[in-house]
């Protein structure tokens, strides 16, 4: 064996994680290129952040689904950043839109902190889930601007939907600035807490979750979910062994 | 005077010609602390900054014991006040009993306040007195009294000595890809990262997939013959229910935070940590120590769910202490920048908050760490982490984390590198802990001072380690 590798010994494990392994060496510090590469992410995810959501493109990709647009109480995003409680309450003035029904599900898809992941995921995922629930009394989709996920129970709680299904861009990383996540909560209402939920996280193929496994796992969730009438920790997310089996 | 005349001069000073006022004990305490995004989003900050210097003039002035007679989150109704009331050392407290908390702030600055003596307090002090007292003091205050304190605790290595400085290796990966995971820890080990724990959060709440990396990291850690521990930090019931199942658990860990309803909306409380903890000595893995919890807070977390019962949110964090210690963990830390610019806004709130924690932490005789970390949508970016970093060594920090490049991948936020504990190692003249010392030199990846150079001691040796993982 020489002394000096013919090859980075990293090289084969990156095909398993983006993660920033083997960046080698200046010193104590990471080399300047390494460096580079995490301002250049850094600031790509600070854009992501501050991108406006574009609720019009979206409502037309759901088009045959009649969706109902609204906004959160936060006027606008440096507010959204600072008041999360504004972001979980729906504008007084678009709760007319909201006319209670018989539904067995509600699904919304708000902005949260990248737009960007929603643009990108949150119609696929939607489709995909769409297909599995044949028998299931599904309201319009709510398309939510400056919207936190418990925006989510004041919509399925003037609906009347036994459950909501929150399609949300979450926090943006490095790696990903587009990921999407998707939390489940059993009777909605003004005040649940997170324990209360069912929540699928860093859903943005072909690095994160992809959108039939998100779909296959959602699905699983919404039928326990209304055979045992809960969400949350209570309802444990066993679905994965079910779905690779 | 009246009685209500005593009690409003009690929470009452006049600054030149201005008289400021305070409702409560609460109201003076939450006025008192340091600006910052949360307190103004909960309504309990001073509406301006001469306000919040009338309050620490007010503050400074009571007895440190008004914090055993008036509970700032009602006895009756939340548990974590009972436990703290109910579980107060009178005897240990004896030496600063009658002290002010201005008294008490100098006194912990003074050359009378020895670790010993430091040590021995930890039982008689609440989290509120330590709140209260950080709230009169200036950063360089918060470094220099948590320095003098020293918490050691042990499971398959002893981590707290002194001139000693760990790192919890976080391997993360979006989609628990068990490849991905080894490939990470594999990383922090050759940088002489992982002697706090092995510790990777599940991107899958599931109970399988918790199974499944605590068989991983157990069958490395295993084949490495690493004296060190692991732990995949899924919710307390989980982990319950892995054990349950014959899975290798060293380390329990959960999230905790400072009020009943705040753990409530963690779905946790007193008891189920006490039955979690039970179960894990049970197992009896430890090999050197029987510290078998892992605890992260943060402050904000019982603002998040709404359960602050109209403190700041300082106090709040420092209660959530105070659950931690009665469960003797192995490690403790304040993840002080993950939960957003709404609770702590930009660089300056994140690195007070850093050192407030940690400071109120090891005074409480917690092993403190601290996730130096910022999310993208706070106004803080890698020189602000740099100082809170550089800080935190300064006042003896026990343990940070190490991502690979600073760069959660599953949890989508900066936290600090392997090379910025190489950085704070050499800079500090600190070492990673003895058992763990021991096995990076003794596996050529250490030199005999402990330090990791860029050119392996034994490089063969390390093209093993990398070989062995089958690429």
């Amino acid at each position: 064996m020489s002394d000096l590798p013919a090859k980075d010994p990293w090289a084969p494990l990156r095909q398993y994680t983006k993660a920033r392994i083997g960046l080698g060496r200046a010193g104590d510090a990471e080399p300047l290129a390494a460096s580079l590469a995490f301002q250049l992410a850094h600031a790509r995810a600070r854009d992501a952040v501050h991108m406006p959501f574009d609720v019009n493109t979206l409502a037309a990709e759901l088009a045959g689904l009649e969706p109902i647009t609204l906004s959160s109480q936060a006027p606008d995003r440096m507010t959204y950043l600072r008041r999360p409680d504004l972001g979980r309450l729906i504008n007084t003035n678009d709760a007319s839109r909201l006319a209670s029904g018989d539904w067995d599900v509600v699904f919304v898809i708000g902005d949260g902190l990248s737009a960007t992941g929603v643009m990108a995921h949150a119609v696929p995922v939607l489709r995909a889930t769409l297909s599995k629930l044949e028998s299931w009394s599904i309201a319009p989709p709510v398309v939510a601007t400056g919207a936190r996920v418990a925006l989510g129970d004041d919509v399925g709680a003037r609906l009347g939907a036994k459950m909501v299904v929150m399609l949300i861009g979450e926090r943006p990383g490095l790696s990903a600035a587009d990921s999407l996540g998707i939390y489940l909560t059993w009777a909605p209402e003004t005040g649940r807490n997170d324990a209360e939920r069912n929540c699928l996280s860093n859903i943005h193929p072909p690095d994160g979750m992809g959108y039939e496994a998100a779909a296959s796992r959602l699905v699983w969730l919404m039928h326990e979910a209304r055979r045992r009438q809960v969400t949350g920790i209570d309802l444990k997310d066993e679905g994965e062994a079910l779905t690779l089996e | 005077m009246t009685d209500v005349e005593v009690h409003l001069a009690r929470y009452s000073t006049a600054l030149g010609n201005t008289r400021f006022s305070f409702a409560d004990l609460r109201e003076v305490t939450a006025k008192a602390s340091p600006a910052r995004s949360g307190d103004a989003l909960a309504g309990v900050i001073a509406e301006t900054a001469e306000e919040r210097v009338a309050a620490r003039y007010v503050l400074a002035d009571l007895p440190l014991d008004v914090f055993l007679s008036e509970a700032l989150v009602p006895y009756e109704t939340d548990e974590v006040t009972r436990l703290i009331i109910d579980t107060h050392d009178a005897a240990a407290f004896a030496p600063v009993a009658t002290m002010t908390v201005g008294q008490f702030r100098d006194w912990l600055l003074s050359e009378e306040a020895t670790t010993k003596a430091l040590t021995a307090l930890a039982p008689g002090l609440t989290p509120e007195m330590v709140a209260a007292a950080s709230k009169l003091m200036r950063n360089q205050d918060l470094i220099a009294v948590a320095r003098k304190c020293s918490v050691v605790t042990a499971f398959r290595n002893t981590i707290g000595l002194e001139d000693r400085f760990s790192v919890r290796l976080q391997p993360n990966h979006p989609t628990d890809d068990p490849q991905g995971v080894a490939a990470a820890i594999l990383d922090g080990l050759l940088l002489g990262c992982g002697d706090a724990v092995i510790g990777i959060n599940p991107a899958s709440d599931s109970i399988p997939a918790t199974v499944a990396l605590l068989q991983l990291v157990d069958e490395l850690r295993e084949r490495w013959a690493i004296p060190a521990q692991s732990c995949v930090l899924s919710h307390v019931t989980n982990t319950l229910e892995a054990i349950k199942r014959g899975a290798p658990v060293d380390i329990v860990f959960q999230s905790v935070a400072g009020t009943q309803a705040a753990n409530t909306s963690f779905g946790i409380n007193l008891a189920v940590l006490k039955e979690a903890r039970d179960a894990a000595l049970s197992l009896k893995r430890g090999t050197v120590g029987d510290n078998v919890m892992y605890f992260e807070t943060g402050q904000g977390s019982a603002l998040s769910a709404e359960a602050h019962h109209g403190c700041d949110q300082q106090t709040i964090e420092a209660r959530a202490y105070a659950v931690a210690r009665a469960y003797d963990p192995l490690l403790v830390n304040t993840v002080v920048g993950f939960i957003g610019p709404e609770y702590l806004y930009d660089g300056k709130e994140i690195i007070r908050a850093g050192l407030e924690d940690h400071f109120c932490g090891k005074l409480l005789g917690l092993p403190m760490g601290v996730d130096v970390c910022y999310t993208n949508h706070a106004e803080a970016d890698q020189d602000d982490m740099d100082n809170l970093l550089t800080l935190l060594a300064a006042a003896g920090v026990t343990y940070i984390m190490g991502v690979p490049g600073a760069d959660d991948i599953m949890l989508n936020y900066q936290s600090t590198s392997f090379h910025d504990a190489l950085y704070i190692r050499r800079t500090f003249g600190l070492r990673a802990a003895p058992e763990f010392e021991a096995w990076l030199q003794h596996a050529g990846i250490a030199d005999a001072d402990g330090q990791i150079p860029e050119i392996p001691p034994d490089r063969g040796a390390t093209m093993r380690l990398l070989e062995s993982m089958g690429v």
